[in-house]
This record gives C-alpha cells, sequence and structure tokens, in this order.
C-alpha cells in the first residue's frame, strides 16, 4: 500500500492532536515538537507507540528521536555544543532531516527545533517506502 | 504500608489484559464530603484505581524490576456517577511495551453500565530519564505490595 505524503501528513496531524490535546490548524510542517506543541519526553514516547500502531510500523525510539542518547554521550558534546563526531551521528541517525541550519550552531539547547512536524512525515514516509 | 485502592485481581492474562474489583463503601470518609447528602466517588480516585491495575499489570510484565510510574493520563472520559454500595470492575489491557514506557486502554464498568474510558501511560523511569539516579530499591513494586499482590493475581488464575 502506497500512501502519498498528504495522507501520512494527515494521519501524522491526527496523531499529534490526539497525543498533545491540540488543535489540527497547530500542527502545520513547520511546527516544533516542543517549542509550538508543547511536547514534553513522555509524550515523544506516546507519539511514537502511537505512530506504530497508526501505520503499522515498528520504531527505534532513538531512530525517531535521537537527541537523548547524543547527550548523554561526552564523545559527542562538548561545552554546551556538538561536536564534529555528534554531528557526524546526528546526520546519521537523522538522514531523514535536513540540519544544515543546526550545524552552523550546533548548540544543544537548539536540538529541539529540529523536532518538527515535517521530521515525522519524513520518517515515517522513509519507513513506509523501506517496509 | 503502600496504599492499595484496588480490592482484589479476578482476572490476570500476564502482559496482556487485567480486571481488578474496587467495593466502594461509605466507610471511605472522604465521601461523607464528596457530597454531603450526595456521596458520589471522586473521579480522580477511579483514575488512581486504573493506574493500580495497569500500574501493575505494566510491572508484572517485566517480572516487577521496573519502577513503574504514572506519566501521562491520555485520556479519562466519565459517563456516570459511582455511589456507595457499588462494586467496580477496572479493566486494563497493554497497548504498547518497550523498555522506557508502557501505554495502556481501560474501561471501568459497574454491572454493565460503562462508567469510564480510562488510557494511561507509565515510564520505566530508570530507562528514561538517562542521567538523573533513582534509589536502588524498588519503591514502587515493595515487597510488601507485591506480597499483597502474589495471594490476588494467583487465585485469579496467571498467565
Amino acid at each position: 500500500m502506497t500512501m502519498s505524503r498528504d495522507e501520512i501528513f494527515g494521519q501524522v496531524q491526527e496523531v499529534l492532536v490526539d497525543a498533545l490535546g491540540i488543535d489540527d490548524d497547530e500542527v502545520s510542517e513547520e511546527a516544533t515538537l516542543m517549542g509550538d506543541l508543547g511536547a514534553e519526553s513522555i509524550d515523544f514516547l506516546d507519539i511514537v507507540f502511537r505512530l506504530e500502531k497508526t501505520f503499522g510500523i515498528k520504531i527505534p525510539r532513538e531512530e525517531l528521536f535521537p537527541a537523548e542518547t547524543l547527550m548523554n554521550n561526552p564523545e559527542f558534546v562538548n561545552n554546551g555544543k556538538l561536536t564534529e563526531k555528534g554531528l557526524a551521528e546526528l546526520r546519521d541517525k537523522m538522514s531523514h532531516t535536513d540540519i544544515s541550519a543546526f550545524e552552523s550552531d550546533p548548540d544543544v539547547n537548539k536540538l529541539g527545533d529540529l523536532f518538527t512536524v515535517r521530521m515525522i512525515v519524513n520518517f515515517v514516509q522513509s519507513k513506509l517506502e523501506a517496509a | 504500608m503502600r496504599w492499595i485502592w484496588i480490592d482484589k485481581f479476578v482476572e490476570f492474562k500476564s502482559g496482556e489484559t487485567a480486571v481488578a474489583v474496587k467495593n466502594v463503601t461509605l466507610a471511605e470518609e472522604h465521601l461523607h464530603d464528596h457530597f454531603p447528602g450526595f456521596a458520589v466517588m471522586p473521579e480522580c480516585l477511579m483514575i488512581e484505581g486504573m493506574a493500580q491495575t495497569a500500574g501493575i499489570l505494566v510491572g508484572e510484565a517485566r517480572s516487577f524490576e521496573q519502577k513503574v510510574i504514572l506519566a501521562k493520563i491520555k485520556k479519562a472520559v466519565f459517563f456516570d456517577y459511582v455511589r456507595p454500595g457499588d462494586t467496580l470492575h477496572i479493566h486494563a489491557e497493554i497497548e504498547s511495551i518497550a523498555e522506557e514506557a508502557a501505554g495502556t486502554t481501560g474501561r471501568i464498568t459497574c454491572g454493565d453500565k460503562l462508567i469510564a474510558e480510562i488510557d494511561l501511560m507509565f515510564s520505566h523511569i530508570d530507562q528514561n530519564l538517562a542521567g538523573k539516579e533513582f534509589p536502588e530499591e524498588n519503591f514502587v513494586f515493595t515487597d510488601t505490595f507485591k506480597s499483597l499482590l502474589q495471594g490476588s493475581v494467583f487465585q485469579a488464575g496467571k498467565g
């Protein structure tokens, strides 16, 4: 079964509306999960569970949201910024997302801004294509 | 001793579903104030009953090795009052379970009547809040708590 990007977006939108108790129109492709939509750490797991169920795919949590694994490794983080190694790891883990803007100032506090609705849609799309 | 808010399990299917019974009695003092002359079970205490039923189901699924903490109330909808003398059946089901957390769905019924639908999320906190240290002993599932449950889970025909 192939789903169009619009169809995937529609279902991701529904997942986020249910998981975060927000309105449809708040879920734009650009919206960041934490900053704009108010997601907290447990919500990320809730979102992962709901996406697995909605799309019938298996999602290792660190694959979709690799921030925590990165932040806890001193090789990847130095002085509040991602190291070259950390950036390489992030590029590898988030191949579905363009992180070039983040690379110019890899402040870990801005890591959250990478997690957008678009990122989830891209991720689901790549998973469905691989299936 | 732990505060136990369910009376016994009547069904327990490891890693899948559980049904617990909660008998509501006017001997519970809070009912005298909630409300004077019209005693109804507070809805937050129905959530507590579900949290204990589903929480034990989630804990047992990992042999009580994880510290299982209620992390999120995904949904709580109430359809009817619960009065003293009512016997509630609290039905919980594991919807998803992973290393870090579990999601459950549930219904509370009184006879044939649907009282509430409550969906929860639990966190296995040691797996989830990396870097934060918690006491080594499992303060959620203490021995007292487990031994109190063993009898009822066993009788309910575990597995």
